[in-house]
């Protein structure tokens, strides 16, 4: 950003924070250097108005609260101010460990927008006189997110409140579908993001992977044009999609092998040949199905018949390969 | 880093004269470019243009005024921009959902400091932060490695662990010299220096059956590097050899999970992906296209969709010889 610009903005903010009586666009022209000045001509009024209408909407960007109005009844024109009360940030102290939890809070944060975010916050506390430590703590390199595309949109149209449009492919499809919702808010959860909302086509809550959204989602309406329920808990309606029906599983495994296996099940004895026999639990047969018959000839599936039949597919998908 | 934007400058513009109000006895400018997170040459030209601001009348005594002794700095007259502007409603969120998965990692900082660190920042936060977050995060807590690793960590101490390693099915013992904890995709990792493979890995924490903190303390060599995680976890082997396969829509998360080379999308399967992988450890590649059952094909080397096929006919001919069909539905 040009030196200008940026000065010229410092000294409107200063300007409008030092006066309690509204000023008009007139007056901030002929004293915040910068603009330009009053010619009589109507090319100059148009650059001002420009220019001026330019800041403003910066100002409004950076959440300054700027407000018009005027200050008496007998003026013509509508000013402009900022109070400093609702400008400012209020008081905050924190202690020396509540400073390094929020230090480590902000290093969480990864993803374009709200890593931004999370570094602004720091240099506002900061600036109130908090001494967040960012350097403390144990040698920790986090990543929350996994960089998905659709999160940017996807987060600002819940923060906005605005109904979000966007094709949708499940991974057994091969054309996306349309859907159309009220975005609730965007949920990370063993380590996938997903949207949360209203399901404006089906009219029933309903959770979408981020990873299947084709393109970007696109906005639609005003912001504000909903409210998410009062008592949303988004993670609970994420791990409720997650939680299917729990099957039980038993299988065979020869002696030493199919170690990862035994680390989550259950051992049931020898079988007759010798082979051990586990049981495991399951909320998704196909990831199971996927991972039983990675092990070959080593696992052998005794029940459910659905999980057998399903690894006998992949088995013989796998053996026409050569 | 991408350019910065006139937000991100203003931002930082607003906020200097009130850092500096924080701290009436002055800063070394190289802290001061250290916790605004720019260059001491961008700062001194930020102080520069704050300089030439101030009140109306833009007078001597309207002016902000700075003072610059030896390498400190200090205000000596703010213009009235004593506070720093309230929170956005981005900023309250990175800093609330931030606290708030910090609740859920038990080991990490003080519990009760992190929910007083919360309400503070809630009620600082105002406006912005009244309304439903509209973000959740939910992470993985193996509770009991997690806090083990970290006392290991911040003691400085070797650790004493029982691994889980997929790739080759087996479970191993170490002794390692720990060097940063990593939360990568929702999932923990130690990095650490392994003793017995004499080199740098990384040990994802929920395949870390026993962990215990050894009296001798941590030592990674010189030579251990921590590695760069930006773009995955996996780290190409140049040099290795090449596999090539085919990836169904199902299974095109590979290409991004896995650092692959020559990526083409193909017709056939419809939809697919062709990528090259490079590895010398074909016994991983032999596992990795056996999970994916047939949702990968084997273009190159032979010897590997070979090595898939028998696998797999030999695990049929157990299914015949138990009496079960063999034979699957057209998949």
């Amino acid at each position: 950003m040009a030196a200008k610009r940026a000065e010229r903005l410092v000294n409107l903010v200063i300007a409008l924070l030092g006066t309690r009586q509204y000023v008009t666009a007139a007056k901030i022209r002929a004293t915040v250097p910068g603009y330009e000045p009053d010619d009589g001509t109507e090319r100059a009024d148009e650059a001002f108005k420009r220019m001026f209408e330019r800041d403003k909407a910066e100002l409004r960007e950076m959440g300054v609260p700027l407000e018009t109005g005027r200050t008496s009844v007998f003026d013509t024109e509508d000013g402009y101010r900022i109070a400093r009360a609702d400008y400012e940030l209020p008081e905050i102290t924190l202690t020396g460990e509540e400073a390094a939890a929020v230090g480590l809070a902000l290093r969480l944060w990864e993803s374009a927008q709200l890593a931004g975010a999370a570094h602004s916050a720091l240099v506002k506390l900061k600036a109130a006189g908090v001494d967040v430590d960012t350097a403390r703590a144990i040698p920790l390199q986090p990543r929350l997110d996994s960089h998905e595309p659709a999160f940017e949109a996807c987060y600002t149209a819940a923060r906005d409140r605005r109904v979000l449009e966007f094709d949708y492919r499940r991974p057994d499809e091969d054309t996306p579908a349309r859907r159309h919702v009220q975005p609730w808010g965007v949920v990370a959860w063993h380590g996938r993001w997903y949207l949360a909302g209203l399901d404006l086509d089906r009219q029933a809550p309903r959770v979408f992977r981020l990873s299947r959204v084709v393109g970007t989602p696109k906005v639609t309406g005003p912001a504000g044009a909903f409210e998410p329920p009062a008592d949303l808990d988004l993670a609970a309606m994420v791990a409720g999609q997650d939680r299917g029906e729990e099957h039980l599983a038993v299988v065979r495994a020869r002696p030493g092998s199919a170690i990862g296996l035994r680390r989550q099940a259950t051992p049931l004895g020898p079988a007759e040949d010798g082979d051990d026999r586990l049981q495991l639990r399951t909320t998704d047969l196909g990831r199971l199905a996927d991972q039983l018959a990675a092990y070959g000839p080593d696992v052998l599936v005794e029940a459910p018949a659905e999980l057998r039949a399903a690894v006998v597919k992949r088995l013989t998908r796998l053996a026409a390969m050569a | 880093m991408s350019a910065p934007t006139t937000t991100e400058r203003m931002t930082r513009l607003l906020a200097l004269v009130p850092y500096l109000t924080a701290r009436p006895q002055g800063v070394p400018l190289a802290e001061v470019a250290r916790d605004f997170g720019v260059p001491e040459r961008q700062l001194r030209r930020d102080l520069d243009l704050l300089w030439m601001c101030g009140l109306p009348g833009y007078g001597p005594g309207d002016l902000i005024d700075l003072a610059f002794e030896g390498d400190r700095v200090r205000v000596t007259f703010t213009a009235g921009m004593v506070r720093p502007l309230r929170l956005t409603t981005d900023e309250a969120v990175a800093l609330v959902v931030a606290l708030r998965t910090l609740l859920e990692l038990p080991g990490l900082a003080e519990r009760d400091a992190v929910s007083r660190a919360l309400a503070k920042i809630s009620a600082a936060a105002g406006h912005a932060g009244e309304r439903v977050t509209p973000v959740a995060l939910s992470v993985d807590a193996r509770e009991q490695a997690l806090a083990v690793v970290r006392e290991g960590l911040e003691r400085s101490r070797a650790l004493h662990l029982h691994y889980y390693v997929p790739t080759r099915d087996e479970r191993t013992e170490r002794t390692v010299d720990p060097m940063r904890l990593l939360l990568v995709d929702g999932r923990w990792y130690l990095e650490a220096w392994c003793r017995r493979a004499e080199g740098v890995r990384l040990f994802r924490l929920d395949r870390v059956d026993d962990v215990a903190v050894l009296d001798e303390p941590a030592a990674p060599p010189p030579e251990a590097h921590s590695r760069d995680v930006e773009s995955g976890l996996y780290q190409a082997q140049a040099g290795a050899r090449v596999v090539r396969l085919r990836l169904a829509r199902t299974a095109r998360w590979v290409a991004e999970y896995y650092p692959v080379e020559d990526v083409r999308e193909v017709d056939d399967p419809p939809g697919g992906l062709a990528v090259a992988l490079r590895t010398d450890d074909l016994a991983w590649a032999r596992r990795l296209v056996a999970s994916l059952g047939g949702a990968a094909t084997v273009d190159e080397p032979a010897e590997l969709a070979a090595a898939v096929a028998a696998d797999a006919r030999a695990a049929l001919a157990r299914y015949s010889a138990a009496g079960q069909p063999a034979v699957g539905s057209g998949g």
